[in-house]
């Protein structure tokens, strides 16, 4: 329970592109705030993660609670909601921004409006927000905030005529963003005699007390002792602990209306507590729930193999470690004929399946082959039944399939008109859709349609390198539309890899076969016989590579003495080979799998 | 019942060849040829009395070099032999001969103590050669000491070593070409190899010594099938090359998987009795050896029955090297199994089809693609 009256709370996020300075603003209003000593301050307390430091995105929704005595003469109480920097994570990211009245808008003064900035503002605009601009980075000479400024306007038709100028870094200015949240955003709203009601907003495992939390209570209150049931989930729990994040987590008894703060309650995995879920009270429950739940479905999903057979329980065991902390990914077991036994992983998008990936090898030390990642097709079968299929191998036949349906996404590109025509060029040859051209300032705004299909092989990398880095990019789901899907199977020496298989538009078909063909032409060492890779639809063979032979391998001299040693040579190469992984007597190195799944050379 | 094959090993040479590892020793002090031929003739009588008699196909004097004999030990162990055992008709002695000048004058000496077949180690024609491989030899000592052997002997054969670090293609046909001038009916030409442990392993290692590319090498295999061809010598095996009727029947015993008896440091023997084939290998150190057998007649470092699946494995490997193949009832007769149990099915089908090996009048064959990449293909073939 906190003191404050509910009209003294501001709940607020900081929406920004990224390296706009969304870190270090929270970093000043933490110090500026007392909140932490200057000697407790590291820098960027909020992102915790090493992962999330190094790429400077936050993966996990933090927040904190500030003390500020306003020029008014009273003391504000403040939430800072941190939110997921990526739109993988955008329904993470509108329940983060649902749990608030509104947000700081930060924008590099020296670059101006960018994809994410964009994509963000509409987020909290869905979610009502009141928000305020913040030029930040002004400090810099290259800082324009005058265009800046009218490109806010313009882009984004928000006044920007009150836009609070800052130096993030140099500390310039903290106390009139504090003003700005204190004067400018409204207060929450709601009632403490009624039941309750709070939003879930995350949940993570921490190792001393399980899982914990983080709420924003809309009405009632939140009291430890308390019952609560999961409106979505059905469950019901004992609260035991409730608190702040100050930023240290510190024990309260109870939350109300308006405030934002934690809860532990005995619950074994983030798997039972869903984002977006309301809690209420189990004895004096609310009759509707909050708006806007919706689990969470994984719209990307690949492969995930040992290297080492011998390591299957390890990844096992890790990837159970990470879903402990990460309930939006998925995973069940697979077997592949090519690459043993597996897993199938389900990610919210691409840079979430690039984290897992990453954290599996790193903090888990594993070594893995992963496999293309795939979409979620819908097959309608000529019987007039649906499925989802996510992994190739488990098409059907073409002869049962009516229609398939691919999912697309909404892409908004930003990009200085120098690299307009590379951009566009990429966009058209991945089945892009133009939307809207604009300009924003003198640069290039696309909006594109594209199917997700074509974007999660390596379109990021093509677009930041054909922009030499200059393009930013966002995008969000778009529904599912009809389309000429064809599988494409890989044959080496005729019998089909299930692991390189994959599906593509019929158009492209050909092309993506003779690339993956060549491919692994140069990735597949010589061996013993001349092996044949083949790319084909059906029984049809779309392109062929042959790699030769070895060149030569024989012993030059061998008589009698000699016997002994090269049986026993022999021998022991036949041991060796056991445990390599051979398709159809031919050895396919690990990297070639990952080399040769990417799409453009 | 198959004639032996006897295998007498000289172990020592006049300095150490940086490519060589086989069982070869320098003494500088001098060898007590007395002591090591005295050793030699008990250690025959010893395993003459564990084989028993049986008809004697060949003897070969290898080593080391063998040539630094002097012809009157040469004799008194062809004599030994010959006693021992039941020398078949036209049997065939052959002596590895250095052609340094102070062997070549013995050459009559062996010739007349029962030598009927010289091997030269001549490795090369061409002097730089010859001082890269470390020879202590002129290739003016080596076409003297050729052309002194052929008068002297029934069947003289000689050895070169090609694919040499930087040799191109046209340089070893100029080279081939002088050798086959000479008119042999038998060359032994092998390619370079670096073994483990050699001089020119460390020169490898280090990076100063590279062979031409596995294609470069292929090409020079190729080349040389051609030449030799154009002489009349035919490759019955991967490295030798013969007029029919030429061939060394001493190492076809080895290739062919006959019976051989080895005595010698280090020297390797197969026999078979009762249905059971031994391998059997003598002591390497020269001095260690003679005294093992000073002491009991003979010196078996390690003897132990092959069963059937590793019969058939030496058998393959061995035999897939001749161009005549592996006949399929011989097989089975000496090895215990079936061609079939001894190889995997889905790689013989492959090595079938893309024209590796042929099948066919009960012979298993490696056909010249597959004799190219014999080591690869066995790998994978030999259960
Ligand atoms: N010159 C200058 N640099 C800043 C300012 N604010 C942030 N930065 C730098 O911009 C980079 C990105 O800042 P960060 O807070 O990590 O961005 P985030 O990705 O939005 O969290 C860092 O190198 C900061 O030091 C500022 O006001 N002026
Ligand atoms: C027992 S060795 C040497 C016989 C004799 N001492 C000599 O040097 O002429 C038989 C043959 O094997 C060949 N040889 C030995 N080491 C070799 C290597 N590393 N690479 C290729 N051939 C080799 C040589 O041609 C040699 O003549
Ligand atoms: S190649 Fe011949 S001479 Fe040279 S060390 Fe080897 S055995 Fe002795």
């Amino acid at each position: 329970m906190t003191d404050t009256p509910i009209e003294n709370i501001r709940n607020f996020a900081i929406i920004a592109h990224i390296d706009h300075g969304k870190s270090t603003l929270a970093d000043r209003l933490i110090e500026t705030t007392g909140a932490l000593s200057a000697r407790e301050m590291h820098a960027q307390v909020l992102d915790s993660m090493d992962i999330e430091r190094e790429r400077g995105i936050t993966i996990k929704a933090q927040t904190v609670r500030l003390s500020y005595l306003a020029k008014d003469g009273k003391t504000y109480e403040l939430n800072l909601m941190d939110t997921p920097g990526h739109v993988d994570f955008a329904y993470e990211v509108s329940r983060s921004l649902a749990a608030c009245e509104g947000s700081l808008l930060v924008v590099d003064a020296s670059q101006g409006v960018e994809a994410q900035t964009l994509a963000n503002v509409y987020h909290a605009l869905e979610a009502g927000h009141e928000i305020v601009p913040v030029l930040n980075k002004i400090d810099l000479p290259a800082a324009e905030p005058e265009q800046v400024r009218a490109q806010i306007e313009e882009v984004i038709g928000l006044d920007a005529s009150e836009a609070v100028m800052i130096s993030a870094k140099t500390g310039l200015n903290i106390e009139g963003v504090l003003e700005a949240l204190v004067t400018r955003l409204p207060a929450p709203t709601g009632d403490g005699a009624a039941p309750l009601k709070a939003l879930l907003v995350d949940s993570w495992y921490d190792a001393y007390l399980g899982v914990v939390i983080l709420v924003r209570v809309k009405d009632g209150r939140l009291k430890r002792g308390q019952k609560i049931r999961m409106m979505a989930t059905g469950a019901a729990h004992v609260v035991e602990q409730v608190g702040v994040f100050s930023p240290r987590m510190i024990p309260t008894d109870d939350l109300g209306p308006g405030e934002i703060g934690f809860l532990t309650a005995a619950i074994k995995t983030v798997a039972d507590c869903k984002v977006g879920d309301t809690l209420t009270d189990d004895r004096n429950p609310a009759t509707e729930p909050l708006p806007g739940f919706k689990p969470s479905v994984p719209v990307v999903w690949c492969g995930l193999y040992p290297v080492d057979a011998d390591d299957f329980e390890k990844l096992r065991d890790s990837l159970a470690k990470l879903r402990l902390n990460d309930a939006s990914f998925h995973y069940e077991a697979e077997t592949s004929a090519a690459l043993g036994f597996g897993y199938r992983c389900g990610f919210l998008g691409l840079l979430h399946l690039e984290i897992i990936q990453e954290r599996l090898t790193r903090e888990f030390a594993l070594d893995l082959i992963a496999t293309a990642p795939s979409v979620v097709y819908r097959v309608h079968r000529t019987n007039g039944a649906m499925e989802e299929v996510h992994n190739p191998a488990d098409m059907p036949d073409g002869s049962v399939i009516d229609h398939i349906e691919e999912p697309w996404i909404k892409a908004t590109i930003l990009v200085p008109d120098e690299h307009l025509g590379a951009i566009l060029t990429l966009c058209n040859d991945r089945r892009g859709q133009q939307v809207d051209l604009t300009y924003v300032g003198n640069r290039a705004m696309a909006v594109y349609r594209l199917p997700l299909n074509e974007v999660v092989f390596d379109f990021y990398d093509r677009l930041k390198s054909v922009s030499r880095g200059y393009a930013s990019f966002d995008y969000q789901m778009d529904g599912y539309a009809d389309s000429d899907l064809v599988k494409i199977s890989i044959l080496v020496n005729g019998d089909p890899v299930d692991a390189l298989s994959f599906i593509a538009h019929r158009s492209a078909a050909e092309s993506r076969g003779r690339a993956i063909c060549g491919r692994l032409k140069d990735l597949i060492p010589r061996q013993l016989f001349r092996i044949a890779v083949q790319a084909a639809i059906g029984g049809r063979v779309i392109a062929r590579e042959t790699i030769s032979a070895l060149a030569k391998d024989v012993t030059a001299k061998c008589y009698g003495g000699d016997i002994t040693r090269k049986r026993k040579l022999l021998e022991k190469q036949k041991e060796g080979k056991k445990r390599m992984r051979q398709f159809g007597k031919v050895e396919i190195p690990q990297s070639a799998f990952l080399a040769a799944l990417k799409m453009d050379a | 019942m198959e004639p032996l094959a006897l295998y007498i090993h000289w172990p020592f040479c006049l300095a150490k060849c940086p490519y060589c590892d086989f069982n070869s020793h320098v003494r500088e002090g001098g060898v007590d040829e007395g002591r090591f031929t005295a050793a030699l003739v008990r250690e025959m009588a010893f395993e003459a009395g564990r084989v028993g008699r049986r008809p004697l196909g060949s003897i070969f004097f290898g080593g080391g070099t063998p040539s630094l004999l002097s012809p009157a030990a040469v004799g008194r162990l062809i004599g030994e032999a010959t006693r021992r055992f039941d020398p078949v008709a036209g049997i065939e002695i052959t002596l590895e001969a250095n052609p340094t000048s102070v062997e070549a004058g013995r050459l009559a000496g062996f010739r007349a103590a029962g030598v009927n077949r010289l091997s030269l180690g001549v490795q090369s024609l061409d002097d730089a050669a010859l001082a890269f491989l470390g020879r202590r030899h002129s290739a003016a000592e080596a076409r003297s000491a050729l052309a002194t052997a052929r008068t002297i002997f029934p069947r003289v054969s000689f050895d070169l070593i090609y694919a040499r670090p930087g040799q191109s293609e046209a340089a070893w046909r100029a080279e081939l070409a002088q050798a086959l001038a000479f008119g042999p009916d038998h060359l032994s030409l092998y390619q370079l190899t670096i073994e483990p442990g050699t001089g020119f392993a460390a020169r490898a290692a280090r990076g100063e010594l590279r062979l031409p590319e596995a294609e470069a090498q292929a090409a020079l295999y190729q080349a040389t099938g051609e030449a030799a061809a154009a002489f009349g010598l035919r490759p019955y095996e991967v490295s030798n090359y013969a007029r029919a009727g030429a061939e060394s029947r001493h190492n076809l015993a080895y290739w062919r998987y006959a019976d051989y008896a080895g005595i010698g440091p280090g020297a390797h023997g197969r026999l078979t009795r009762g249905g059971e084939t031994r391998a059997v290998r003598r002591v390497r150190a020269p001095e260690a050896w003679a005294a093992r057998v000073e002491a009991e007649g003979g010196a078996i470092a390690e003897e132990s029955a092959l069963s059937p699946a590793e019969r058939g494995r030496e058998m393959l490997l061995m035999g897939l090297r001749l161009a005549e193949g592996v006949e399929e009832a011989r097989f089975s007769a000496r090895t215990g199994i079936t061609l079939e149990a001894a190889l995997e099915a889905d790689v013989l089908a492959i090595a079938l089809a893309q024209g590796y090996l042929e099948r066919a009048g009960g012979v298993l064959r490696a056909l010249p693609e597959g004799r190219l990449r014999l080591d690869s293909l066995l790998a994978a073939l030999l259960v």
